[in-house]
């Protein structure tokens, strides 16, 4: 079972800025600048197994809700490919692409958006079966109640609106409504970060039981490490829209290698610390528009040498399923 | 134990509607003392940030605070006149919100804005007033403060902007801050840089700090002592580390069994099941009695009265027993 079953290689997204009127003028007259570039992903290669659940954590902007759209096919990478189940998705036509896209669903972060007010529950979870002719209309009702059930919901909701529903409901009916065609691949994106915390645990428990009972594989995207660290099997740490670590969750949180999942872990509160004092990180997340040379992190790194204002470190096997991209593991200066 | 800086008994605000009056805050009963940090712990609708606003009075209708004591250094802020709260606001209590792009003026300058705080309670020269809020930013980790004061909110960062409203805060030395959830917004980095700051100013100038959050875990590092409400009232409090290690209401005990870091890996999480009742539809008696697990009959017949115990105080009644924390 361990295929890859899932794969990006080299994606990027790259948002070009609008020039200005007088940027327009200077490059005519050939003394603009080059237009500014926002990459939002920039190379990322990540590979998922059939079954697994792999978190995916960074701060905000950091691009990882870009990668989930590009996993998911509702954005187009700029240049690299998405693979799944051995086939480019680019390269899929008509009835196969479509395979694709209910094959792969997304739980999106904010279920008071990601819902028709218009619409009854009942036909937001049934939309996709007729739409694609998944089903004989006659069958339809029997799969949207099945759904419902699944996901905790009573069925005397099922011609209610969206509004007549709470946050956690609501991200139930979001999960009914990828389940309900029947996909191998969830992406979540945010999925429980709007929800309260005796929420939050029955949503994740939900998630988890689903992924039991369906053998589902999960990309689970969220700034949160704890829920990251329950759920996961593999866990990716992104920075300025590049992969700087990626492992087991077990061994990250052991022991991070590269010092921004260090950083990080240390940052996040946890129940069981008291009276801590904290130590500030410094420095905030860099512009997108201008990243720093060489290893992006450097300017916030307390164990920044020469080398990484300068040269960008690789992703790089460190230990056998372990890797991460910081000069401290790859260059000779680190012993 | 020093005497109490904010003492509050049986606050209660409602909100007027067309089928009646439905309290958010019902019957709260709170004390912070000077140089501590306390943790006001809820779920969205507990009452907690209605709480905070009615301690400062700026409750606007349809809410309205009908029942209680607010004692501010003896002084009852129920009472008080307009502008008696106004001279206190911003001066001896500061407050601090969880958008501060609603808080600061997008039109107004950062240097504009500290300064109007503090030449309103403080008679001295605009060029003084400038140099204090260029020292109230270095503080909290601005760097070149003298160039940001320039600056307007549409030049700062999220978590940039959260510390000017902090430094703001800050400029009058206040005895007292009042900090609505004002972290939740920011990332884990800079939520902790804002923490540390907080820290060093509860330590460093004794000021009481009464922090408003829904996060336990932030609660854990940060506070002394923590009050957790539910449906508009405290269910429990008392110090940080036995409301932790040994909570003695059940929804104490189900909030920090819901989070993911007190199990294993991968192990289901102990969830708490249903959600908060709705204002308007309260159960009688204990409002958690329908997603409590350790309901008893008394429970739906006679709402739990404050019970103390040491430092604590709880309404429950069947309270989790010594040991039972997991």
């Amino acid at each position: 079972m361990t295929e890859p079953f899932f794969e990006l290689r080299g994606v990027k997204k790259h948002y070009r800025g609008k020039s200005t009127f007088a940027e327009r003028i200077l490059a005519a007259a050939g003394r603009g600048a080059p237009p500014r570039t926002l990459r939002a992903v920039d190379g990322v290669d990540l590979t998922v197994t059939r079954g697994e659940v792999l978190g995916l954590v960074g701060e905000s902007g950091c691009g990882k809700s870009t990668l989930a759209r590009i996993a998911t096919g509702i954005l187009k990478p700029s240049s690299g490919e998405v693979v799944y189940d051995r086939q480019p998705v680019a390269a899929l036509k008509g009835k196969e692409r479509l395979d694709f896209l209910l094959k792969v669903q997304m739980i999106f972060q904010d279920p008071y958006a990601s819902l028709n007010p218009r619409m009854r529950v009942s036909r937001i979870v049934g939309e996709a079966l007729s739409v694609h002719r998944l089903l004989p209309k006659n069958e339809i009702d029997a799969a949207v109640d099945k759904a419902l059930t699944e996901v905790g919901l009573d069925l005397a909701y099922r011609d209610r609106y969206p509004h007549q529903f709470s946050g956690g409901q609501r991200q139930r009916i979001g999960i009914a409504r990828a389940l309900v065609v029947k996909p191998d691949f969830l992406v979540c994106d945010e999925p429980v970060s709007a929800l309260d915390v005796s929420i939050q645990a029955q949503v994740i428990n939900l998630f988890m039981d689903v992924r039991e009972r369906y053998g589902l594989t999960y990309l689970f995207v969220s700034h949160d490490l704890g829920i990251v660290r329950h759920i996961s099997d593999r866990v990716a740490i992104m920075y300025l829209g590049r992969i700087v670590e990626i492992g087991s969750a077990a061994a990250i949180f052991a022991e991070p290698a590269h010092p921004y999942s260090a950083a990080l872990i240390k940052a996040s509160p946890s129940a069981t610390r008291r009276k801590h004092q904290f130590q500030p990180l410094t420095g905030e997340l860099p512009s997108p528009l201008a990243p720093p040379s060489g290893c992006p992190f450097h300017p916030r790194c307390d164990r920044a040498m020469s080398v990484c204002r300068e040269v960008r470190p690789v992703l790089t096997e460190i230990a056998p399923g372990r890797s991460a991209a910081c000069h401290l593991h790859t260059s000779p200066e680190s012993a | 134990m020093t005497a109490p800086l904010l003492e509050v008994r049986g606050l209660k605000t409602v909100f007027h509607a067309l089928d009646g009056a439905w309290p958010a805050v019902d019957g709260v009963d709170l004390v912070v003392r000077r140089g501590e940090v306390l943790g006001l712990v809820g779920e969205s609708g507990s009452g907690k940030s209605v709480t905070g606003f009615s301690l400062v009075q700026l409750i606007d209708a349809p809410g309205e605070v009908i029942a209680g004591d607010v004692l501010f250094n003896g002084e009852d802020l129920r009472l008080a006149s307009g502008e008696r709260l106004r001279s206190l606001r911003g001066d001896r209590i500061a407050m601090i919100f969880q958008d501060p792009l609603m808080t600061l003026n997008p039109v107004l300058s950062i240097g504009e804005q500290m300064c109007e705080a503090i030449l309103e309670h403080r008679d001295c020269s605009r060029q003084d007033a400038l140099n204090a809020a260029a020292k109230a930013l270095s503080r909290v980790g601005i760097s070149s403060p003298e160039t940001r004061l320039k600056q307007f909110p549409h030049e700062f960062s999220g978590g940039m902007r959260q510390r000017v409203a902090i430094a703001t805060a800050l400029l009058n030395e206040p005895d007292l801050i009042i900090a609505d959830e004002p972290t939740t917004a920011l990332d884990v980095t800079i939520q902790s840089q804002i923490l540390y700051e907080v820290q060093k100013l509860s330590r460093e100038s004794g000021t009481a700090i009464l922090w408003i959050t829904h996060d336990l875990a932030v609660v854990a590092e940060l506070a002394d002592r923590v009050a957790v409400m539910y449906a508009g009232r405290i269910v429990e409090t008392g110090p940080v580390d036995d409301i932790l290690d040994h909570p003695l209401h059940p929804y104490t005990l189900g909030l920090l069994n819901s989070s993911a870091a007190t199990i294993n890996p991968g192990e289901r999480l102990k969830q708490i099941d249903g959600a908060a009742p709705r204002i308007d539809s309260r159960p009688s008696g204990c409002p958690f009695r329908p997603r409590c697990e350790r309901v008893l009959p008394s429970c739906a017949e006679e709402d739990p009265m404050p019970q103390i115990r040491g430092e604590r105080i709880f309404r429950c009644h069947n309270p989790v027993p010594h040991g039972e924390a997991s």
